[in-house]
């Protein structure tokens, strides 16, 4: 099969390739996927505590190209926007954007799921941290 | 992908300068079980049946059908005496899918009044599996032996299978993924002994490395030109008549060529090459599959004494000499694939198949599905050179690490996490 450029940029430039602290209270770990179904991207994030805004974004992904691309640009996709507006990122835009073939867009949909997923143990742990504030926000 | 040839210079996208001082032609063809170049002497071969010598070897009364007929017949002679056969015993098709498909139904056909009862294995081709799949929907019992971690077929297994309703076995000499060499030997005498056919799709081992259907007591084997440096679209079967004779029904009607088993004008350039791809085979057969072993030793060493959890998949000892089949734990087999771009191999990872599913062959030796996504198949063949075995270990050795920085199995294993013992978050497949 045949890669888009952006696909093959990616995957040769990944873009925040890396790990934050798991038990820093700012960031957040999402880990999607499963070895057996030969995809599994870990996203984190690092959300300024103020500003609810993604100051910084790591990913590790075991996967083929278009799963290593979906999870690189989801983390540039992610800086510098708030929480909400990342939640709001959807995965259609993410194979518009790499041209990903039907048969690649499981990778897309995964990558979404693992901005979910950080963006969920974030919370969970501010819900811990700083109870009252997340209801307000709400 | 480019299949422009160049000679190697850093032409892939990549960071860093690969050393490459011998002038290797990109990209490397190093996956010849799928299939393989012709051999310039089989082109030279097949030339003249195309223009001068086109006779349709079936004329019988004229030069342009005895030249024709006589270049098969040749062909006929050589194939025979590859695998210690006589040339009557020879019956051409268009290649091994035919092959199997005349020799299970064929078989199961003529024998249905004897007994409903095939005996196969998990780790065969499609074309046998399928093929027997067919023929459980008309009747047919089928027993699909497993395989021993090593992907050998359990001995005791198949006696215990064998009944009195059995009537065929069918076993492949050397499978395509794995390159393991099946006992085959002992499955034929086997047979012999409980008076089943036995047929062997011998398409990977043929020429590679020695089968002789005497001493093997073969009855039916498969055959085909394009793995064995000769052309696709002819293939053959070899059928036993003495000691005893087997008889098939055969699936193409019209004309009775080929004794009444396989009607249908003769591919006579296809065939002339297939003869000519065997008798080279015989000849430099034993030097060639020592130096296949010692090229793929060489690859196999290479990448193995720079990497850490790397496992060949199969058999180490019974195997075909050009065939290395290994897994990359925590990298995924695509991504490894689209790093080493320029060099021609496949894997065994779901991503690459046109099902979706992870390799059933390497399922059946017990390999984690994890594992099966993270194997590539290295095959090697005639016109590989060491040079190419050097450049294709740096390549692969250089991808998988960087894939592995990638990779967070690769950071949690590192971590001293238990990876079978995490409860994975399961993804909308």
């Amino acid at each position: 099969m045949s890669y888009s450029d952006k696909v093959i940029d990616h995957y040769n430039n990944p873009r925040n390739v890396g790990s934050m602290d798991k038990k820093d209270s700012d960031v957040g770990t999402g880990l999607v996927g499963a070895p057996e179904c030969g995809d599994v991207m870990k996203l984190q994030i690092k959300v300024n505590p103020q500003t609810n805004v993604i100051e910084d974004a790591k990913f590790k992904t075991f996967g083929c190209g278009s799963a290593i691309a979906s999870s690189s640009l989801a983390t540039e996709w992610v800086k510098g926007k708030t929480i909400d507006e990342a939640l709001a990122i959807k995965n259609t835009e993410i194979v518009k954007e790499l041209a990903l073939p039907p048969v690649k867009i499981h990778c897309s949909v995964l990558a979404e799921d693992a901005i979910r997923a950080a963006i969920g143990d974030w919370k969970k742990k501010q819900e811990a941290v700083r109870p009252a504030e997340m209801q307000a926000a709400q | 992908m480019s299949t422009d040839v160049k000679t190697a210079t850093p032409t892939s996208q990549h960071n860093g300068q690969h050393p490459n001082p011998n002038g290797i032609k990109l990209p490397i063809y190093m996956d010849n079980h799928a299939t393989t170049p012709m051999d310039p002497r089989v082109l030279e071969e097949m030339l003249p049946y195309f223009m001068e010598k086109f006779g349709n070897s079936a004329s019988r009364n004229h030069p342009f059908g005895w030249v024709a007929e006589e270049a098969v017949e040749l062909s006929r002679e050589r194939i025979a005496k590859l695998i210690g056969a006589s040339a009557k015993e020879i019956i051409f098709t268009s290649g091994a899918t035919e092959s199997d498909n005349l020799a299970i139904k064929g078989v199961a056909e003529m024998y249905r009044e004897k007994g409903n009862h095939i005996i196969t294995a998990v780790t065969e081709h499609k074309a046998v599996l399928d093929t027997c799949k067919h023929l459980e929907k008309y009747g047919f019992r089928v027993t699909y032996l497993p395989v021993q971690k090593d992907g050998l077929v359990d001995l005791d297994d198949l006696k215990r299978a064998i009944d009195d309703k059995t009537i065929l076995v069918t076993i492949m000499a050397a499978n395509n993924e794995i390159g393991v060499l099946q006992p085959i030997a002992e499955i034929g005498k086997l047979c012999r002994e409980r008076g089943v056919v036995f047929h062997t799709d011998a398409v990977q081992a043929i020429g590679k490395v020695p089968v002789d259907v005497n001493k093997m007591s073969i009855d039916v084997a498969s055959i085909t030109g394009h793995k064995l440096y000769g052309p696709k679209g002819a293939g053959a079967l070899y059928v036993r008549r003495k000691n005893p004779r087997v008889q098939l029904v055969p699936l193409i009607d019209g004309g009775g060529h080929e004794r009444g088993m396989r009607s249908g004008t003769l591919n006579v350039p296809g065939i002339a090459g297939l003869g000519k791809a065997c008798a080279i085979a015989q000849e430099e057969m034993p030097l060639e599959s020592v130096r296949m072993a010692a090229m793929r030793d060489r690859l196999k060493h290479s990448i193995m004494s720079r990497l850490d959890e790397v496992y060949v998949n199969g058999s180490e000892e019974h195997r075909l000499p050009g065939n290395l089949n290994i897994s990359f734990a925590y990298v995924e087999g695509e991504s490894l694939l689209m790093g080493i771009n320029d060099i021609a191999v496949s894997s065994g990872s779901a991503c690459t198949s046109a099902t979706l599913e992870p390799s059933y062959v390497l399922k059946a030796l017990g390999t984690g599905d994890d594992l099966a996504h993270s194997s590539i198949r290295f095959g090697i063949g005639r016109f590989n050179t060491e040079a190419e075995i050097d450049y294709v270990a740096d390549r692969v050795v250089e991808t998988v690490s960087r894939l592995r920085e990638l990779s967070p199995l690769y950071e949690m294993a590192k971590e001293g996490v238990d990876l079978k013992s995490v409860k994975w978050a399961a993804e909308a497949h």
